[in-house]
């Protein structure tokens, strides 16, 4: 659980040292069990990430039933294909349309839907992206190569409580009679969290 | 708090780095961090609010140089001698010296996943809305040294109600060990040219969730 792979700067070996010392320090104290620890990390390794939150989307692609549920009460439409709990208990999905493009962010900490898309990415948390998302949404997207309309009308959803959003994007074209499956694998983390569009099938 | 971590709206910053969806961590310390800071949130000595005012209140310089982790570290440091549970020489020695606090309530393996799954719900029972859907609000010049969750960009700023949680609890007490007090919360929605001026994304609004307090009619 501790191997070093991979990373030999001294600022990293001052991290791994601090680290353990906190834990050993936590661990004698019995206030700690490393294997409790260990859980935590393989359930978010390996187990909570971004293909729960795109089989959500595929499903609402395909039954307009579950769309409907999705957008009255996100929470219990997700709960019921088996994501839910921390940093998801107050879910809500909102749904990009040619005319609105919908974007999340946190810009007071790193507030993500994690039982539908696991842990954020690094530049979730950044300063840049927490700065610039809420103010030149346009420009951020252009940095992952995403350009819109100039008509379309760009929504930012700030988490500034417990409300957590899960990004609908639009459905590609092309992809009439795909499985739930095959439609998923073209579900992006990034067009989750509004900065991605789904991939086309020639691109997936 | 007027702290280093209220970005909403700055300017040069630089740049966003994407980044692929399959890299969780960028090195095993961050992985332990992580666990870590769940494992100690299970000891009961503070709420989610409060570790959140702990990173926060980091100094600036030491916020904007640390990366996400490293804030987290700092902060689970600080809540852990807040709580009297770790003492300064124990981390120096990488032993422990004193005796613990809580080891009764050691989240175990076995709990793990039942204290994922349930999770932190803040929502209350408390006192009814005053506004509703579609009115014109305010937010309030709120500007206190404690915590608080209205972000700078969109103090003083007028928008609309769009949605309704119900009551929440509320962090400005809740960061300090003085009470859920809940109140209604809202998703307030402004206009871009509303928050920054000339030369916003005509295009573009922006929502915040705000607590009741936060708010007043426009």
């Amino acid at each position: 659980m501790h191997d070093d792979h991979d990373h030999a700067d001294n600022e990293m070996d001052a991290m791994t040292a601090r680290v353990r010392a906190l834990e050993t320090v936590l661990t004698e104290k019995g206030l700690v069990d490393p294997a409790a620890v260990d859980a935590i990390i393989d359930t978010y390794e390996n187990r909570v990430g971004p293909r729960n939150g795109a089989a959500v989307v595929a499903r609402a692609w395909t039954d307009p039933e579950f769309a409907k549920w999705l957008r009255q009460d996100a929470t219990a439409a997700i709960a019921s294909l088996g994501f839910s709990g921390r940093q998801g208990e107050h879910m809500v999905a909102v749904f990009n349309t040619p005319k609105e493009h919908n974007i999340v962010v946190c810009t007071l900490c790193s507030c993500y839907p994690w039982p539908v898309l696991g842990l954020p990415p690094s530049w979730y948390k950044s300063p840049a992206y927490r700065a610039r998302a809420v103010r030149e949404p346009r420009a951020v997207l252009a940095e992952f190569g995403v350009s819109l309309p100039e008509e379309t009308r760009i929504r930012v959803w700030d988490s500034t409580a417990e409300i957590r959003y899960l990004v609908v994007p639009e459905r590609p074209a092309g992809t009439d009679g795909m499985s739930e499956p095959a439609l998923a694998a073209l579900v992006t983390r990034d067009s989750m969290i509004g900065c991605g569009l789904a991939l086309t099938p020639e691109a997936a | 708090m007027n702290g280093p971590q209220d970005v909403g709206g700055r300017h040069g910053v630089g740049a966003v780095v994407p980044e692929d969806e399959a890299v969780r961590f960028h090195a095993d310390w961050e992985k332990r961090v992580l666990g870590l800071t769940l494992a100690c949130g299970a000891l009961g000595h503070w709420t989610l609010d409060t570790s959140r005012h702990a990173r926060e209140s980091l100094p600036p310089a030491v916020y904007y140089n640390a990366s996400y982790y490293e804030i987290w570290l700092r902060a689970l440091e600080h809540l852990l001698e807040a709580a009297q549970e770790i003492k300064p020489d124990e981390l120096t020695n990488g032993h422990a010296i004193h005796p613990p606090r809580r080891p009764d309530r050691r989240l175990t393996t076995e709990a793990v996943p039942d204290v994922l799954a349930r999770g932190g719900p803040t929502e209350r029972t408390g006192p009814k809305p005053a506004f509703a859907i579609g009115e014109r609000v305010r937010t309030r010049n709120h500007q206190p040294a404690g915590h608080t969750r209205l972000p700078g960009y969109a103090r003083g700023a007028a928008g609309v109600v769009e949605a309704v949680h119900g009551a929440h609890v509320f962090p400005d007490t809740n960061a300090h060990g003085d009470g859920e007090h809940p109140q209604p919360l809202y998703t307030i929605r402004f206009e871009a040219t509303e928050l920054y001026g000339d030369g916003a994304d005509p295009t573009l609004s922006v929502s915040i969730e705000a607590w009741e307090s936060y708010l007043e009619r426009a």
